[in-house]
């Protein structure tokens, strides 16, 4: 009996086993036509950067004879002339004055952001409706509109030719999108483990400090790798605000050596431009887990 | 020491009144547990008592302590949340130890008082886990320790056990009461203030419960007093599975009341429970236990028409149609004959002893003189 259902069942185990293998190459056929399509537009899109990388290897004449991205006598002469830079100072100078920018930037931008999210998100008081409401009105703000009264009183502080403007409204938490970011964010952060905190006998800062921020963590590293990226790639800010070459950023620096006397050295150029990109990349690759991880789990499961 | 106190306790949400001033006395080491359906303010009760809620009206004392302008962390109490709210960044051992690391108490002090709590609620293995790693289960252990670390005063529970399954929260429900007990019997103050919506674990854990609707208290009394003299319609039909009978009904004399065109005869000892006889129509209550299938045209019991039939065992669930109103009656298996069938008519004898007269309209038992 069952043999007999068995072989009554076998035409169509085989039929089974036929649709199985073709949807099978179907599928696979399908992987490659993507996975090609995605490679030919992804190298589309990179090709300025590969061109940019291997052009800083030419030679000046050879960046405008040779339109292919591979050069064909490698040198790493626009690096070395680069780096030397036109002006008194090496670019390593620019480098450093960049970070010094960057840096207390990006933690004053983070620890203000921070407080003022978690004041918006999570306490009531007077007027609250109406300070949010103007924080996202900054945010809609096109940033020209605001440069120049800006100018007038980082002026009138004495300012000028520092680096106070381009930190101290990072540090009061100006960036508005940073604030509505990470209170986007608590807002979607259960209360349970603050009031447990509360319970626990933690104040209010306490209860900042060790519970909300490891819990906003994901966010946090997502603010200051925008302030990282946005702050390195900033030029009128300095442009505006600094006037002596010894403080000048890579953004600015660049710039300058197009417009030296020495006609353009087009490779040292796009030499400086390798290096200025790398820190950004290396800053993006070593926390795109971080920067790509959701909001932190466990501790609401059932 | 750790008596709970609540008095006039009142909480607005703007215009919105949402506890009515209600007063209750929690005495030091017992288990009180408020219970009510959902939107009855136990929840905003609790939290008023752990200082998560800003109090509108009225003073809470702990240990005749006033506590309204306290800080949570400053009353003296702990909390284990529905969602055991434990962080999520720490390992258990941290977890544990948050609230005494904040006081810096000295490490070995802390370790010792993690271990102790840890080898209490046999979590030893999970202490170097994150939260993420343990079941349901483990987590509630974990937020149990971690209220019980703080050898606070007072023990506040929001619905702990409801995101665990059945099973488990049968027996998270024997840990807790046994927990409870031995704190007890090692001398720590364990008042517990245990919020649920769930009757059975009012029934089970509770030494006395708090019955709530609507922000006010409706009876605090303990399990056995609840069940059998509950004070209103709202206690008696909240309280007991399956749910009290309610016939509307006019008063025909002290020993019978007459509901559905019926008249049921309560006898002689039914009348001195009365307190006073009701002015307009009364509401007739009988538990479902409360009633057995009697003879055919017995005078004085409910004539209906049986409509559905569970067998669940060891007792047998009738459903039965009194005119347009549908009661269940709980009789024993051995004592159904499998007789009767589905339309077929039943006579149905409540127990006098178990028959509550409500008025109707204020709906306070009106039973309950004796």
């Amino acid at each position: 009996m069952t043999d007999h259902i068995l072989s009554q069942n076998s035409p169509a185990a085989h039929d089974i086993d036929i649709a199985r293998s073709r949807e099978t190459r179907r599928h696979r056929l399908n992987a490659v036509l993507r996975y090609a399509l995605l490679t030919a537009v992804g190298l589309l899109m990179l090709y300025p950067l590969i061109w940019l990388i291997g052009a800083s290897f030419k030679t000046n004449s050879e960046i405008f004879s040779n339109p292919g991205f591979w050069p064909e006598n490698p040198t790493l002469d626009g690096y070395i002339k680069g780096w030397k830079t036109s002006t008194p100072y090496s670019f390593g100078t620019f480098f450093l004055n960049t970070l010094w920018i960057v840096i207390p930037k990006v933690i004053g931008t983070a620890i203000s952001c921070t407080a003022v999210a978690y004041g918006f998100a999570r306490f009531d008081f007077p007027g609250k409706k109406i300070l949010f409401a103007a924080l996202i009105a900054t945010l809609l703000l096109p940033n020209v509109v605001t440069r120049i009264p800006q100018y007038l009183i980082f002026r009138d502080l004495g300012w000028l030719d520092s680096y106070l403007p381009l930190w101290v409204p990072s540090a009061l938490a100006g960036d508005a999108f940073f604030v509505f970011m990470l209170v986007q964010f608590l807002r979607a952060i259960p209360r349970d483990m603050e009031e447990a905190a509360r319970v626990d006998g933690a104040t209010t800062w306490q209860t900042l400090i060790f519970i909300v921020v490891p819990l906003l963590m994901p966010a946090l590293i997502s603010v200051c790798l925008f302030q990282f990226m946005w702050t390195m790639n900033d030029f009128l800010g300095p442009l505006i605000y600094i006037s002596s070459v010894d403080k000048y950023p890579i953004s600015l620096a660049l710039k300058l050596s197009i417009d030296t006397t020495e006609a353009f050295e087009w490779n040292r150029v796009l030499a400086m431009s390798v290096l200025s990109l790398a820190p950004a990349l290396a800053v993006f690759f070593l926390a795109q887990k971080y920067f790509i991880d959701g909001i932190s789990s466990g501790g609401i499961k059932g | 020491m750790a008596r709970l106190q609540l008095r006039n306790l009142e909480k607005d949400y703007g215009s919105f009144r949402a506890v009515h001033g209600i007063n209750l006395d929690v005495e030091d080491g017992e288990f009180m547990v408020l219970v009510g359906p959902s939107g009855c303010a136990k929840s905003t009760t609790l939290r008023m008592i752990a200082g998560l809620e800003r109090v509108t009206g009225g003073e809470i004392r702990i240990g005749g302590e006033l506590v309204n302008d306290k800080t949570p962390g400053d009353r003296g109490i702990s909390m284990v949340f529905q969602n055991y709210a434990l962080y999520p960044h720490m390992k258990v051992r941290k977890n544990l130890s948050f609230s005494m690391r904040l006081k810096r108490r000295p490490s070995a002090e802390i370790e010792q008082a993690t271990n102790h709590v840890s080898s209490l609620l046999e979590i030893d293995p999970l202490l170097d886990r994150l939260p993420k790693q343990l079941s349901g289960g483990q987590a509630q252990r974990v937020a149990v320790g971690r209220a019980l670390i703080k050898k606070p005063q007072v023990f506040l529970f929001d619905e702990p056990l409801s995101n665990l399954d059945a099973k488990l929260r049968a027996s998270m429900r024997v840990r807790i009461t046994d927990l409870h007990k031995r704190l007890k019997a090692e001398n720590q103050q364990a008042t517990v203030i245990y919020v649920t919506h769930d009757q059975t674990e009012a029934m089970t854990m509770g030494d006395r419960i708090c019955v709530m609707k609507d922000g006010r208290i409706m009876q605090v009394a303990d399990p056995v007093t609840l069940y059998s003299r509950p004070a209103n319609t709202f206690v008696a039909g909240f309280i007991g599975s399956p749910e009290m009978n309610f016939l509307d009904g006019t008063f025909e004399g002290p020993e019978s009341v007459r509901a559905a065109d019926q008249t049921i005869s309560l006898g002689a000892d039914f009348a001195r429970r009365l307190s006073g006889e009701p002015s307009g129509g009364v509401t007739i209550g009988i538990r479902p236990q409360h009633l057995r299938i009697a003879a055919a045209e017995t005078p004085g019991t409910l004539k209906g028409k049986l409509n559905h039939i569970e067998f669940m065992g060891h007792e047998v669930y009738l459903y039965v149609d009194i005119g347009p109103k549908r009661i269940i009656a709980v009789v024993p298996s051995a004592s159904y004959d499998r007789g009767a069938l589905r339309d077929d008519w039943v006579w149905l004898s409540p127990d006098p002893k178990g028959v509550h007269l409500f008025d109707r309209q204020s709906g306070e038992n009106i039973s309950l003189a004796l």
